[in-house]
Parts: C-alpha cells; sequence; structure tokens
C-alpha cells in the first residue's frame, strides 16, 4: 500500500515549483497549516499529509512496531518524498514533526533544500545541563493522565463544525476527525514524543535550517529553540511575537513571512 | 390578563423576586457553572466567584495575573495548548472538553468546559470564554465505566481461552496417525468462539486396524451442553470395546441419553472401520445426523449411513446400518449441520452447495476438509452461526499389500 494513501497527502498550487511539504505535529491535522500553506501555493508545489493515526489517516497504517520511535514518523516523511518523486523538498514541520524533519534530512540529505522547524524541541524533559521545559515527573504526569482520563483525551473534541460568517470558507471543508486519534495510537504517540531525545541528530544537518519559535511557548520554550538554532549548523532563528505553539495558527502573517524570508537561502542548487 | 386570588399573587411577588436575583451581574457571579475569560493567548480576565469558590483563589491571584493553562495540570496544559488552543483557532469553539483544574491547595478538580472564541468585527480573535462545569462525579463513573470496559474484556479473553480448553477436549487434540488411512478434522467454533459448541468427533483404534471414527452434535451450547458431549464422547468410547457394531453402539448411547438426567438429544454417526486388500471395510450408523457423503473414485457422490432417530428422545430407538466399502481414490466426509444450515440472512449454505464444493475439491482430505470449511465461512463471510465438525477419510497412497 502506497504511503500517498494511507497518509492521506494533498497536493495544490504549482505543480512545477519547488516542493514545500508540511508536516502538522501531536494534535490535529493537516488542516492546521490552512492559514499557511495557502500562501505559497503561487511559486511552490505544496504538499501535506496527516500523521498516522490523524485526520484522515488510514487507521491499516497504524504499525505499534514501527512507530515505537520517531524513526518510524521519519520513514514516513522519506517515504512520501520518494513515492512523489520530490526533490528539493523544503519540510515545514510543527512540534514533534519538527524533529522527524530534522531526522528525515539527516537520513537522506539530497532530498532536501531546507528545513522550517515551527516550535521543534529535541528533547521535552529537563536533562543535567539541558532545560526542556519538562521535569520527568511532568511528562509522567501527562502520560498517566492520558491512560486514566481515556474517554476525556478521546472524545475531547467533539465534531462541531460551525458557520462562521465572517469566514465562510472555515469549518465547511474541516473534517470531524479534527484533532481527534485513536486513544491508543494518541497514547503512545505522546509517550514517543515526549520521551524522545533527538539532540544527537541536530549536529549533523546539513540542510539549511529555520526555526521559528513563539516569544511564550509552555510546550517549547524560548531557550528550547534557541538551542535547536544553536546545535544545527548555520540555522537562523526567527522568535515571533506570539503566545502558544501554533504560530501557524495564532500569526499566520508573521509565520508566513519569516518562511518567505528564508526560501532564498532553501533555493534548489541548479544541477 | 387579570389576577385574582391570593395564589396568582404568590406567584406574582416570587416572579419579581426572581428577575431582581436573576440579574445578569448577579447571575453571573452565582451561576451553577464556573465561568472564565481569557485573551486569545489564554491570560485570564474575569472569573466569576462560582469558579473561584471551587478552585479556592481569589481574582487577585487569577485576572491579568494567571494563563488558562497555569489552571490546567500539566497533562492537561500540553493537551490544551496542542488540542484545544488550535481548534478554538479552527472552529471558534470546543464542547465537552475533560480536563482537571488546580486548585489553590494543589488538589485536582475534574471539569468539563465549553469554550468559544469570539471575535472582532475585522475577524481577529478577540477573547475565549469558558464555561466550566463539575465533573466530579461523572469522572469517577467514566473511571468506573473504563474499569468495567477493562474488566468485561479480560473475562471476555478468559471465556474464550476456557472454551477453547474445553472445546479442546471433545475433540482429538491432533488426529491420530492410521496406518492405511488418509483422514483429515476440522472444528470451527460458532461466533468468536467464546462459547463452547456441542459439535464433536473422536478417532480412536478397537483392535489391529480396527477403528471407530465418530462425529456428532449435542444440541445447545455452553458448559452444559459440553458435559452432555463429554458423556456422548467417552459413552460411543466405553460402548466400542468389544462391540463391533455402529448400531448397537447408538442404540446403547441412546439408552445411557434417555436414562441421564438431561434433557439434551444429540446426533452422531458411527463408522467402523477394518482394513481390508488395499482399502477398508467401513460399517456406518446414524442417529437423526445428516448423512455421510461418500465420494467415489469415479466422481459419484453417494450419502451413507443407515438410518436412525434422534439420541435421548425416543424408547426403543432401533438403527440400521449400512455396509460399504473405501477403495483407494474414495472419500467419505461427516459434517455436522452446522455446514449445511450455516446461513446468510435467510439464505441457508445447504446440501447443493455442499455438494458441489465436494465435487470441486481435489480428492484427497485434507483439501476436501480445508475446502468445505472454507466455502462455510466465506459463506457467512467469516463469523459462523453454529459450530461446524467435519472429518474426512480416504486410503492413504502405497497401501496396497
Amino acid at each position: 500500500v502506497a504511503k500517498v494513501d494511507q497518509l492521506n497527502v494533498s497536493t495544490s498550487g504549482a505543480p512545477g515549483g519547488q516542493p514545500m511539504l508540511f508536516v502538522h505535529g501531536f494534535g490535529c491535522d493537516q488542516h492546521m497549516w490552512r492559514a499557511v500553506a495557502p500562501a505559497f501555493e503561487g511559486d511552490h508545489h505544496v504538499v501535506a499529509f496527516d500523521v498516522v493515526g490523524a485526520g484522515g489517516s488510514d487507521p491499516a497504517a497504524w504499525d505499534p512496531e514501527r512507530y515505537s520511535s520517531l524513526e518510524g514518523y521519519a520513514d514516513d516523511i522519506l517515504e512520501v518524498v520518494r513515492e512523489l518523486d520530490l526533490r528539493d523538498v523544503v519540510v515545514v514541520g510543527h512540534s514533534v514533526s519538527a524533529m522527524t524533519a530534522v531526522l528525515a534530512a539527516v537520513a537522506e540529505p539530497d532530498r532536501f533544500a531546507g528545513l522550517v522547524l515551527v516550535g521543534p524541541s529535541p528533547r521535552y524533559v529537563d536533562d543535567e545541563g539541558y532545560r526542556g521545559g519538562f521535569s520527568a515527573t511532568d511528562i509522567e504526569d501527562l502520560l498517566a493522565s492520558l491512560s486514566s482520563n481515556y474517554l476525556g483525551w478521546s472524545t475531547a473534541m467533539a465534531p462541531v463544525i460551525m458557520g462562521n460568517p465572517e469566514r465562510p470558507a472555515l469549518g465547511a471543508e474541516l473534517t470531524a476527525s479534527f484533532c481527534r486519534m485513536d486513544p491508543e495510537i494518541a497514547q503512545q504517540f505522546a509517550r514517543v514524543t515526549f520521551l524522545s531525545d533527538c539532540r544527537d541528530a541536530l549536529p549533523s544537518v546539513r540542510t539549511p535550517t529555520l526555526v521559528i519559535q513563539c516569544q511564550q511557548d509552555v510546550i517549547a520554550p524560548v531557550e528550547v529553540g534557541e538551542y535547536v538554532a544553536r546545535e544545527i549548523p548555520g540555522a537562523r532563528l526567527a522568535v515571533l511575537d506570539a503566545t502558544g505553539h501554533c504560530p501557524h495558527l495564532s500569526a499566520p502573517e508573521a509565520t508566513i513571512a519569516a518562511i518567505r524570508d528564508f526560501l532564498p537561502s532553501a533555493a534548489p542548487v541548479p544541477a | 390578563v387579570t389576577r385574582t386570588g391570593p395564589s396568582s399573587d404568590r406567584a406574582h411577588s416570587a416572579f419579581l423576586d426572581a428577575l431582581v436575583h436573576d440579574d445578569p451581574v448577579a447571575l453571573y457571579d452565582s451561576a451553577p457553572c464556573g465561568f472564565l475569560t481569557t485573551t486569545p493567548d489564554g491570560l485570564v480576565v474575569k472569573t466569576n466567584a462560582t469558579l473561584r469558590t471551587w478552585l479556592g483563589r481569589e481574582t487577585a491571584d487569577l485576572a491579568g495575573v494567571a494563563t488558562f493553562g497555569d489552571l490546567l495540570t500539566v497533562g492537561g496544559r500540553i493537551y490544551y495548548e496542542t488540542h484545544l488552543a488550535p481548534s478554538l483557532l479552527m472552529q471558534d469553539q470546543v464542547r465537552e472538553v475533560a480536563l482537571d483544574l488546580v486548585r489553590a491547595d494543589g488538589t485536582h478538580f475534574p471539569v468539563l468546559l465549553n469554550a468559544s472564541l469570539a471575535r472582532g468585527e475585522d475577524g481577529s480573535p478577540r477573547a475565549v470564554r469558558i464555561a466550566v462545569f463539575d465533573a466530579t462525579e461523572r469522572r469517577r463513573y467514566e473511571r468506573d465505566l473504563l474499569e468495567a470496559k477493562e474488566r468485561a474484556e479480560a473475562s471476555q479473553r478468559e471465556a474464550v481461552a476456557l472454551a477453547r480448553t474445553l472445546q479442546q477436549t471433545l475433540i482429538p487434540p491432533t488426529p491420530p496417525v492410521i496406518p492405511g488411512l488418509d483422514l483429515a478434522a476440522a472444528y470451527h467454533p460458532a461466533g468468536h468462539g467464546a462459547e463452547v459448541g456441542g459439535d464433536f468427533y473422536d478417532v480412536f483404534r478397537v483392535g489391529a486396524d480396527e477403528w471407530v471414527v465418530t462425529l456428532g452434535d449435542v444440541c445447545g451450547k455452553g458448559y452444559d451442553a459440553a458435559i452432555v458431549t463429554a458423556l456422548v464422547r467417552h459413552t460411543i468410547r466405553a460402548l466400542s470395546v468389544g462391540e463391533r457394531s455402529p448400531a448397537r453402539v447408538l442404540s446403547g448411547l441412546d439408552e445411557v441419553l434417555n436414562r441421564h438426567d438431561t434433557d439434551r438429544f444429540c446426533t452422531a454417526v458411527v463408522l467402523y472401520l477394518v482394513r481390508r486388500d488395499d482399502g477398508w471395510e467401513v460399517t456406518a450408523a446414524l442417529g437423526g445426523h445428516p448423512p455421510a457423503l461418500l465420494l467415489h473414485a469415479d466422481g459419484q457422490l453417494e450419502p451413507v449411513g443407515g438410518r436412525g432417530p434422534l439420541l435421548g428422545i425416543l424408547d426403543n430407538a432401533t438403527f440400521a446400518e449400512q455396509h460399504l466399502r473405501l477403495r483407494p481414490g474414495d472419500l467419505l466426509l461427516l459434517y455436522t449441520d452446522g455446514v449445511i444450515e450455516g446461513g446468510r440472512g435467510s439464505d441457508m449454505f445447504g446440501e447443493e452447495r455442499l455438494l458441489q464444493t465436494v465435487r470441486d475439491a481435489p480428492p484427497r482430505p485434507a483439501e476436501l476438509v480445508a475446502a468445505v470449511v472454507g466455502e462455510v465461512l466465506d459463506f457467512q463471510a467469516g463469523t459462523l452461526r453454529d459450530d461446524v465438525a467435519v472429518v474426512a477419510l480416504g486410503v492413504a497412497d502405497g497401501v496396497r499389500p
């Protein structure tokens, strides 16, 4: 079975343009990019997919073994890129998918021309000489609440789709699955995400990289974004005057501007 | 409308009284749910008294100081940032979200909340309004439900394992290897196998080159039926010691069942086989059971097994046996009624389909059994309405003296 079918891949924009691959993080699905991705459709081949277990991905694609580490998610990015035969790809990854994008780019540097890491964190749990923002106890609390609050997590998002007179396009296209995930998959995804440590991969990145960081982000604090930008050779850091973990939703214009600014450094190298 | 009498006066003054107490400001503060308004970033702007009482917090600790995330557990905060905040921005509202708020003393307060995002005239987010409902009891109930679900799933797994174990005592673990006889057998339980079925088969030796093959069906399912099935199987074994007539074995079984304190009846077919020359001499008898099918090497199909009534019903029932020969290339198929009575809607698998399957199958016992079971499973989309037992016999290759 092709990964592009399993992961509900959608493409838009200029078919001949440089590919931009948008990968959402833990929570919700590819619709998260709706305020940002269209801005690049004029000159880029825009591709997005639903991470396994999320949104419109095929439940049969889930495999606890394959997704027991972030490598499985990184392999999905590589498979999508290969199946669509994308080259000089700019990956825009949010949250945990920023890290799987890093792993993918380290594994196959030739495929990628740029990395845009939105709210990345290579490690959430504090370590000696490193502040991830969470203690080990905090993450245990999260994982415990995932298992004990089964109903709350599985059905927290009632599939309410509101008509919005100001923005009629919004809502109608949202699927009922937005922000819903099979609780067992969500639980393992959270475990793999929040217990991961990708710090060692950062210095191996050879792809031009932009880190987009919100001024206030409890999931990935500014110092974590600074750490990522420092560890990846040549990476640039854009700190947005925004709050929360999803600048592509809360500050889409600033996010678009930061990416636009970066794109020339990720231009395809002429063969 | 004219109001007269003391009772409508009372209603009128109660109405006025309620108006005063339901004044919007008073209602906001003392509503039976908590209210909370934050900036789109989550900074708390306003709370009502109900919420502050629940949380044991003062306005001074909240408004302009705390974010909504500060009122959540760490797990809840991550959930808020990764699920709730995006949903609010995308859909302008969320409903029935289960979260724990943290009280001033650090204890958790389980709530259900609805939230909506208010936008300004230009469409930009202005404020998040959150209504909070005490869900302490509901959460406890949900936890109980979840535990009950886990227990039920564990019990279900145990029941299936127990049913399988019990079922395995009713059929030989592996069909025995009989010199000169090629034999294959299969059993498939009804449904998901949680219940032990009444079908059984058995193969055992009664002398040098003398064997008994039997297959049958005790009516009903479950442990009660399994007890009778065990009785039937062991009775056939016991009666077959020194008794070479399947008809007399069935008479004996019939009497045992009639005297047994059960109203369950049973059907069975019993074959007595003796090896002769290049094949087997077979004596067959049955009680209330679908006849066995003899498929000759030339493709002819013949129902065999004699005649006899259901077992455990009539006094002094008689059973007529049939003698036949199993020659090289012949096949003999025994099956329970789950094969032909298995249905798909009102459509039954039926004898015709069985005969066709037998004709089409490769002429070897293992393949014949696989074909019959496969067709029956396919017909019922993999989930059987009744359990199914199938035994097939043929003369083994290279048996000629």
